[in-house]
């Protein structure tokens, strides 16, 4: 189920482009931005919490999640080179799910990690607010990629959609609309740093179970379906 | 010894029909698939490649459907028309990825880059590449398996002479071996160079098929139309017709000039330029309207 080659080509074309530089670049402002924090104001678990779930949870994450689910995929459909991996007896299957084991990984490194280290930045993981960011990071890590490499397989606009998904739905309905809220990555990875700090900091509008739920239907579904799209993908000529 | 079967098939887009109820094998040998560009020649290519589901019938290698079946891959090379192909990679790890993924690993990479010739560029950026180069590595990715069956869609294009004659000899060999080769192209004499048979494709439909010699009997026997302007147009009308390799010939009233159908290709082509000599009569256009492939083309699908 996972090829290394595949894999090895789905990394080096997600970190040889252009856009990679906005995986560096979103970390590297949280950390700036909370060693400001830190400096100007001291430890308060309250902004700390504050700024990891506004800034890295809400924003970092998602947007990171776009272009590591997109970017592991989509490039190579728009410009037809996906063509020398369906020409060959692997497993369409095989290779969605070595995309989004790469497409994870690479989201975990960029927005779970830095999240830890802003954290102890911030409070030095006072109330454990940095290893529940972790946590949430690290899940919707995972249902962010599969939803955005599924995306990345039906869609030419993958990361246009991806950007309204994360931005608008998930930041702007999210806060408007309470409905918009229950079907959000963002929740429910919430509900799990909720669990790890318990009450108080962190609140989620999702219950724990309901979320467990989603993300494992959010992240299986979406990968399947990608593989299926995957092997009826048809490569039309250019007449 | 492997051969495709491509059996009453038919390939929609929406309302346009790109391939329309063809049948045909292709077996070991050079074949050549000859057409205009937007004949469908890409899309037949395509669905015998598996990557193009046919809208009704179907293709198959040796009895097995290649339509969502990856173990096909094991014995069909494909080279694509389309450039993209990793351009981050040098030329050597785009093919090692592509011996990988058929199980194989870097000693038949480099088999397949020699006898490409790319050995010296190889640890180049293919994004550094020249249209000939991104050819023949395309051409190693496609036979780092030894491949029974060879698929190419347009594989000259963009080549100088020498790469193409190098190709040309490449797939001969290839040809000669017992392995199945198809290629594609818009240019009759790049087919006659190379291929042994011939599939003629014009809008969608299977228009002829046969050996070189047949095809090009077919395509230079046709009435040949030409227009001509000259400085005493009458004239030289009635001196043509007099002659049987003239077939007819009309006077254009508004354009001005004559519009000639030669059934005699070669002595017409003589006749005219000694008519007009002899009778003191200047040339100012000759000019083939329809020597455009297209209709050489669409005459074979009326032939």
């Amino acid at each position: 189920m996972y090829d290394p080659t595949v894999a090895r080509l789905t990394y080096r074309a997600l970190l040889g482009r252009r856009r990679a530089a906005i995986l560096f670049l979103l970390p590297g402002l949280l950390l700036i931005i909370a060693a400001a924090v830190r400096a100007i104001n001291g430890a308060d678990d309250q902004v700390a919490a504050d700024l990891l779930g506004g800034f890295a949870l809400a924003t970092m994450v998602p947007l990171i999640g776009v272009i590591a689910g997109t970017g592991a995929i989509g490039p190579e459909i728009d410009d037809g080179s996906i063509v020398y991996l369906l020409s060959k007896p692997v497993k369409r299957p095989t290779i969605i799910i070595t995309k989004l084991i790469v497409a994870i990984a690479v989201t975990m490194a960029f927005s779970a990690v830095p999240t830890l280290i802003a954290g102890f930045i911030l409070n030095g993981n006072g109330q454990q607010v940095a290893v529940a960011y972790t946590v949430a990071a690290l899940v919707a890590s995972i249902a962010y990629s599969a939803l955005f490499l599924l995306l990345g397989t039906i869609s030419r606009h993958a990361v246009v959609i991806g950007l309204v998904y994360a931005l608008v739905w998930e930041a702007l309905f999210g806060s408007l609309i309470a409905g918009a809220r229950t079907l959000s990555v963002q929740q429910w990875a919430l509900a799990l740093a909720e669990k790890v700090t318990g009450e108080g900091l962190i609140s989620s509008d999702v219950a724990l179970p309901t979320a467990t739920v989603l993300l494992v239907v959010v992240t299986l579904g979406a990968t399947w379906f990608a593989g299926h799209k995957l092997r009826t993908l048809t490569l039309a000529g250019e007449e | 010894m492997s051969t495709l079967h491509i059996d009453h098939v038919s390939r929609w887009f929406g309302n346009v029909v790109a391939v329309n109820d063809i049948t045909m094998s292709i077996g070991p040998g050079v074949t050549g698939l000859l057409g205009p560009n937007g004949a469908g020649k890409s899309t037949l290519i395509n669905m015998m490649g598996g990557f193009l589901d046919p809208s009704t019938g179907k293709v198959t290698l040796d009895g097995e459907p290649v339509w969502r079946n990856e173990s096909v891959y094991r014995s069909i090379g494909v080279v694509p028309e389309r450039e993209a192909m990793y351009d981050f990679l040098t030329g050597r790890e785009f093919v090692v990825a592509n011996a990988e993924l058929q199980g194989l690993g870097a000693a038949e990479a480099q088999r397949a880059l020699a006898t490409v010739e790319m050995e010296y560029a190889q640890d180049r950026k293919i994004a550094t590449y020249s249209k000939g180069m991104r050819q023949r590595v395309k051409m190693a990715s496609a036979l780092v398996h030894e491949p029974s069956v060879l698929l190419l869609d347009e594989p000259f294009n963009g080549m100088d002479p020498r790469q193409r004659m190098q190709l040309m000899e490449l797939l001969r060999r290839m040809g000669a071996e017992g392995r199945t080769v198809l290629f594609s192209s818009h240019i009759l004499e790049e087919v006659e160079q190379l291929a042994s048979h011939i599939e003629v494709i014009v809008a969608g439909r299977h228009a002829a098929s046969g050996d070189f010699r047949r095809i090009r009997r077919l395509m230079t026997d046709r009435p040949h139309r030409y227009l001509v302007r000259s400085s005493d147009d009458r004239e030289l009308a009635a001196a043509l017709i007099a002659d049987p390799s003239t077939a007819g010939i009309e006077v254009d009233a508004v354009d001005g000039g004559l519009r000639i159908q030669a059934v005699d290709f070669g002595r017409f082509t003589e006749l005219l330029p000694k008519v007009a000599r002899e009778r003191g009569i200047r040339l100012l256009t000759v000019s083939p309207s329809d020597e455009s492939l297209e209709s050489v083309f669409s005459y074979l699908v009326a032939a």
